[in-house]
């Protein structure tokens, strides 16, 4: 108690910084990723993309960030065994940023896959371990979680093989690809914005309106999210109606594949939404519970998720992007040139959905890896040249080494702190 | 910079594209047996020479190119169409190139005259067999279109006429090779015996290369098949 007394202004000034450091990894490593699939398939500049990620990253952190936010803050560890010790958890998730930050910053220096989520799930269950017991830990929780990584790839597979296999019974595999093409990618622009808007209604507003009381009804919100997506299909085709048609010598689909461009800019904002919903998080999450221990002085009460916490960590995955993740898009956009719009929307907007709806249930998922999964989905479906499979065991190793990286290194920053306060 | 990206490395190199461009190589090839019979029957050999190089060098690019998308599909690439019919197609093409480096080859090495009786009629069915290559060529520039449908439905239906139509063409070079063989049997008895076993036999190739055309259009089918 006298500790948190004692140092609680240095404490939020540290989980400030450390906060960032851990925002700012998720910018560098994480956004590339999500965004490199609308840069891969020319649907957007680089410099489009960065926007576009900057705008969306920060709405969907600030409107829709909430609930994941409070699974990694309170859902991981049992707080009730920390009550006599506050100053414990404020250690235990500074360590957590700290060894999750380092380690993305190591990963990206060395360009091993690494995944945001699963370092900074690591470090807070390798502190609650190492520093609390066993117990401490809500394994249930984490079961879900881990679980939670593997079926999200699945359901975004399925997603996007479903997209697509629309895709090429509505559109690419008729008579009259271009004109279907101008009559059904509206559709697809609605619900984008359909599902967005309710995503952040129903889940995401609550943090932010917690207290003008402002609520909507089910019922209203789906309303309003229709409207909404109604005006996004409406300002779509706006859009393609500014088309030039192209010259068809190179593939009979040039024209239908510039439709898809179109509606790529639409998914991307979306990828990008979710993305800032889901991961922001996981750079928030423990601020938050610092920030809440030290205000409070006790670990308790459901604390209210200030809003300039969604804040800091919006700004740093922005500032992450632009000084390092833009170079990390670059590379994957130079890689990935012949996932043509068709695909690349199917693959986004299944990726995007399922991050979507997993935030909404407040569950950390890997954007990274639901959308490995997504393209895999289009895949199954004929839609993509070549794939590699062995990436599948890549990203298992990644997972296998970056688990326990995030915990020792937390155990390690977890006992510096402990010994230079206490 | 992350080269173990999971996202960088998911994507491997599409083989739809570099097979296209290996029949390319191939259609061009096999394309040099008309100037190639046109300078040998206006016996100016410095020109057959030349366009037997062409032929030569086209031959090994053929090959450098299949051998480059060989190594590009390795077992653990995930394809829309199954690894070893694109690679059965490959091979297929490369044969056309390959047989018309060995007419060419063994024409000039031979310095072979055709009688001026057989002259035209041998440029005609030569000309059958090179129709019957672009066919071919149309048939597989069909494959991104293939792979943006996701190789069904009515782009399958548009492949399957292309094919038809190859198959007509290669009976029409069959006929030409009948008709030239039974034209020859008149002239035999006056050329040199060697002269004739050699001449049957590069009208054989010239028949080859349209076989080996019409051969590519049926692996294709096999590929499409589900």
């Amino acid at each position: 108690m006298s500790v948190i007394a004692e140092y609680g202004q240095i404490f939020l000034v540290l989980a400030c910084i450390f906060g960032l450091f851990m925002a700012w990894g998720v910018g560098a490593n994480d956004v590339a990723n999500a965004m490199g699939t609308s840069v891969g398939s020319k649907a957007l500049t680089i410099k489009q993309a960065i926007i576009i990620a900057m705008v969306f990253e920060f709405l969907g952190a600030y409107l829709a960030g909430g609930a994941v936010t409070d699974t990694i803050r309170k859902g991981i560890i049992d707080p009730g065994m920390l009550a006599d010790t506050p100053e414990l958890l404020v250690y235990g998730m500074m360590a957590a940023l700290l060894a999750a930050g380092t380690w993305l910053l190591a990963a990206s220096i060395l360009g091993w896959p690494v995944s945001t989520t699963h370092s900074i799930v690591g470090a807070i269950v390798g502190f609650a371990v190492a520093g609390i017991g066993m117990n401490a830990v809500n394994w249930g929780k984490v079961g879900t979680i881990a679980a939670s990584w593997v079926v999200s790839p699945l359901l975004a597979g399925t997603i996007a093989f479903m997209l697509f296999r629309s895709v090429q019974r509505l559109i690419l595999d008729t008579d009259n690809p271009l004109a279907n093409a101008k009559k059904y990618v509206p559709v697809y622009m609605f619900f984008v914005g359909f599902l967005i808007s309710m995503v952040t209604l129903l889940k995401g507003l609550k943090h932010v309106f917690k207290d003008s009381g402002f609520k909507l009804s089910f019922l209203e919100s789906m309303g309003l999210s229709a409207l909404i997506g109604l005006l996004v299909a409406g300002f779509g085709i706006y859009l393609l109606r500014q088309l030039k048609p192209v010259s068809e010598k190179e593939s009979r689909f040039a024209n239908v594949e510039q439709v898809f461009a179109i509606l790529m800019i639409f998914t991307a904002c979306s990828m990008a939404f979710a993305h800032g919903s889901n991961d922001v998080a996981n750079a928030v999450g423990p601020m938050a519970a610092i920030v809440a221990t030290v205000k409070t002085g006790a670990i308790g009460a459901k604390a209210a998720m200030p809003g300039w916490i969604l804040l800091v960590g919006a700004i740093g995955i922005v500032i992450g992007l632009a000084t390092y993740g833009h170079r990390v898009m670059a590379t994957i956009g130079k890689k990935i040139t012949h996932l043509t719009p068709s695909r690349g929307f199917a693959a986004e907007l299944g990726a995007a959905g399922t991050v979507v709806l997993a935030s909404g249930t407040g569950l950390p998922i890997s954007t990274t890896h639901t959308l490995v999964g997504a393209v895999l989905g289009v895949g199954l479906a004929r839609g993509i040249g070549a794939l590699n499979l062995r990436v599948i065991g890549s990203i298992f190793m990644s997972w296998i080494v970056t688990l326990p990286a995030g915990a020792l290194l937390a155990v390690v920053f977890f006992y510096f702190f402990k010994g230079l306060f206490s | 910079m992350p080269s173990a990206n999971p996202f960088a490395i998911l994507f491997g190199k599409s083989p739809i594209k570099p097979m296209q461009e290996h029949m390319a190589v191939v259609a061009e090839a096999a394309g040099l047996l008309t100037p190639f019979f046109e300078a040998v029957i206006a016996n100016d050999w410095a020109q057959a020479d030349k366009v037997q190089q062409q032929i030569h060098g086209l031959e090994n690019k053929a090959d450098s190119l299949k051998k480059d998308l060989r190594l590009h599909l390795p077992k653990s690439l995930f394809l829309p169409v199954p690894r070893s019919d694109l690679l059965e197609l490959l091979a297929g093409q490369d044969r056309i190139a390959n047989r018309a480096k060995d007419i060419a080859g063994i024409m000039l090495g031979r310095k072979m005259k055709l009688p001026k009786a057989l002259g035209d009629q041998m440029l005609a069915f030569v000309q059958a067999a090179v129709t019957t290559v672009e066919q071919s060529l149309k048939a597989i520039n069909e494959l991104d279109e293939l792979l943006e449908t996701g190789f069904a439905g009515r782009e399958l239906d548009i492949v399957e006429t292309m094919i038809g139509e190859l198959d007509r063409l290669e009976n029409q070079a069959d006929e030409m090779e009948v008709a030239i063989r039974a034209s020859l049997f008149e002239l035999e008895a006056e050329m040199p015996p060697v002269d004739v076993m050699f001449l049957y036999k590069v009208i054989d190739w010239v028949g080859d290369v349209a076989d080996r055309a019409q051969k590519v259009g049926s692996r294709l089918e096999l590929l499409l098949a589900r």
